[in-house]
């Protein structure tokens, strides 16, 4: 239980002796919520993107016979038409989600269904301004999240594991797994488990998300002839910020998740106010 | 289709998000949300133009890195009679011309154009719809070309004029009525308008039925037989800034991959502007016109498909 805060937050006690701790300061709750807006506007507006190309490469140019990812439909043999997506060697059959998907009664060929793009209906143009203008809100959300989690001592808090917290690594994932979630005084910091997950996707996933899909721009490409190949080429930079946007979306469902079992009304109130329950201390010191 | 798709939204994401997002669509076919949208491209422009410098040139390949199949895409086989006859003799009576906000206008054929100095450079082309081919191109730099004419003061965009009509202005003249038909309500309404049209086989009509100046390129050939039709094609057209138009890579490309420029490839010219996106290579390439305004060109985008919806900045 001495885990060393690394900064002192406000603590209170009601009139039920239930007890209060200020979990998360107002710049880090705004952030939290403009990213969840900004992540799935660029999400839906970037399938919009990929179906007007609807497949992947790896390398400097697009082998477009031998695409490591594709997502087409094709004639069956019955005469109908199906949604396939291909992966190398291996053919899936998706339809009526990937590939062909029904909008407005009838079957139409695209890769991402129209209840998954930005705009729902097939439309580069303004998929791209969209993902462009809130690419710069993630850039300066980000920014503004990354600077003052820094100068607040908020960043380690939250995403750097304490000694005591590596050493029982075992321990904290078999509380996990079991889905036990601490109360009191334990309860105020993440866990080992969350705080490296947090920590890969806020310093990790995000900023290779913006540095591959930046990879795709021949402007930059120019300026920087080292990016694309950080990434080993253009195609793959386009593959990579496929892929980490397929990861995105999992950590989303598996935070959303466990927001839910966690106890929905605790963290919602703690990311909308700020104030999380740690529960009441006779519960604590029967433990 | 609306009251579906937003039925289909709300079932299916079942988020608090998807209000916003249904919303997202009608903000985004509105004259604010269209302003608004336009801010990423002006904050790119702006930033990106900071990381580079007039002569910045984008990364050289090995030749070994060319792509043994450089995708035609757009138009790949202009349907215009002028075009077709020029073809016909191997752009042998082509003339390219360069005009405009300039000293001397120029005009100039490809074995002039292969006798100036040129440039080769191997090089990525990144389609907008996100694929990249790499080739190699030999030209003319066009800064070669502008030296040579002579800018005026006040010249400060290079619009391309090129051969292939894409679609027709409904039957008004430039600028009319019918040329407003045209405007995106929703881009995809523009965009089916242009299948159905290039689907029609209506082509042959060429720039007869106007004589608004910013149409005519093609100087002095006559049209044969006048067709009936007096619409107004609507061709492609580019335009770039002179910090594009002056930098060492952006040429009039006659070669690809050492052998001339095929048709589907945008023989006899293509632009190449390398640090910029697919669109903005103009093929067809038949006058070069310098200006001191976009407006007045196509609906004032500075190129068709920027008259469509898309950036005229294309560097992302």
């Amino acid at each position: 239980m001495a885990a060393a805060p690394a900064l002192e937050a406000p603590e209170t006690v009601d009139a039920s002796g239930r007890r209060w701790f200020y979990r998360h300061p107002v710049v880090i709750r705004l952030a939290h919520w403009i990213n969840a807006v900004v992540l799935l506007v660029l999400l839906m507006s970037g399938l919009q993107i990929f179906n007007a190309h609807p497949a992947l490469y790896w390398g400097a140019v697009s082998t477009f016979d031998d695409p490591a990812l594709a997502i087409t439909s094709e004639q069956g043999r019955d005469g109908t038409n199906r949604g396939v997506v291909t992966i190398g060697s291996h053919s899936f059959d998706t339809t009526g989600v990937l590939g062909l998907s029904r909008e407005g009664g009838t079957a139409v060929d695209r890769a991402f269904p129209s209840w998954a793009t930005l705009p729902a209906d097939q439309d580069l143009t303004t998929g791209r301004r969209w993902h462009f203008l809130f690419a710069w809100f993630l850039v300066i959300n980000g920014a503004v999240y990354l600077l003052y989690g820094l100068f607040s001592g908020q960043l380690r808090r939250r995403l750097i594991p304490d000694g005591d917290q590596i050493r029982d690594f075992g321990g904290s994932v078999k509380e996990h797994l079991l889905l036990r979630f601490p109360e009191g005084e334990e309860a105020k910091r993440y866990n080992v488990i969350q705080k490296l997950t947090y920590f890969v996707v806020v310093l990790g996933l995000l900023p290779a998300m913006v540095l591959a899909g930046l990879a795709m721009s021949p402007g930059v490409d120019a300026a920087w002839h080292w990016l694309p190949d950080l990434f080993g080429g253009r195609q793959s930079a386009r593959t990579i910020h496929f892929i980490a946007a397929g990861l995105l979306v999992l950590f989303v469902v598996v935070h959303v998740v466990l927001v839910l079992v966690s106890g929905l009304a605790n963290n919602m109130r703690g990311m909308l106010t700020g104030w999380f329950s740690l529960g009441r201390p006779e519960k604590e010191t029967a433990r | 289709m609306t009251l579906h798709r937003r039925k289909l939204l709300t079932v299916g994401a079942g988020l608090a998000g998807t209000a916003l997002l249904g919303g997202c669509d009608r903000f985004a076919g509105t004259e604010t949300g269209r302003r608004t949208l336009k801010v990423g491209e002006d904050a790119n422009l702006y930033v990106q133009r900071l990381l580079m410098s007039p002569t910045t040139l984008a990364r050289e390949f090995p030749a070994a890195m060319i792509s043994p199949w450089f995708k035609p895409n757009g138009t790949i086989d202009p349907p215009d009679r002028e075009f077709r006859a020029l073809a016909a003799k191997k752009f042998a009576d082509f003339k390219l011309t360069i005009d405009g906000l300039v000293q001397t206008p120029l005009s100039l054929s490809l074995a002039d154009l292969r006798g100036l100095p040129g440039r080769t450079q191997v090089t990525r082309h990144d389609c907008v719809e996100g694929w990249s081919c790499i080739g190699q191109w030999s030209g003319v730099p066009l800064a070669e070309l502008l030296n040579r004419a002579g800018l005026k003061p006040q010249a400060r965009y290079a619009v391309f004029h090129c051969a292939d009509t894409l679609e027709y202005a409904g039957g008004g003249l430039e600028g009319g009525d019918g040329a407003s038909l045209w405007r995106p309500e929703h881009p995809g309404h523009v965009r089916d308008g242009t299948i159905q049209l290039a689907a029609a086989e209506d082509w042959g009509g060429a720039s007869t039925a106007t004589d608004a100046p910013k149409d005519d390129w093609g100087q002095g050939a006559p049209e044969p037989d006048a067709p009936e039709d007096k619409r107004t094609p609507i061709r492609y057209y580019e335009s770039i800034d002179l910090f594009d138009a002056f930098n060492p890579q952006t040429i009039l490309a006659y070669d690809l991959n050492g052998k001339p420029l095929p048709v589907s490839n945008g023989a006899p010219l293509r632009l190449r502007v390398e640090r910029q996106l697919g669109y903005k290579q103009a093929k067809y390439v038949m006058r070069v016109e310098l200006v001191e305004s976009l407006a007045g060109f196509g609906q004032g985008g500075g190129g068709y498909w920027e008259d469509r919806g898309y950036e005229w900045y294309a560097g992302i």
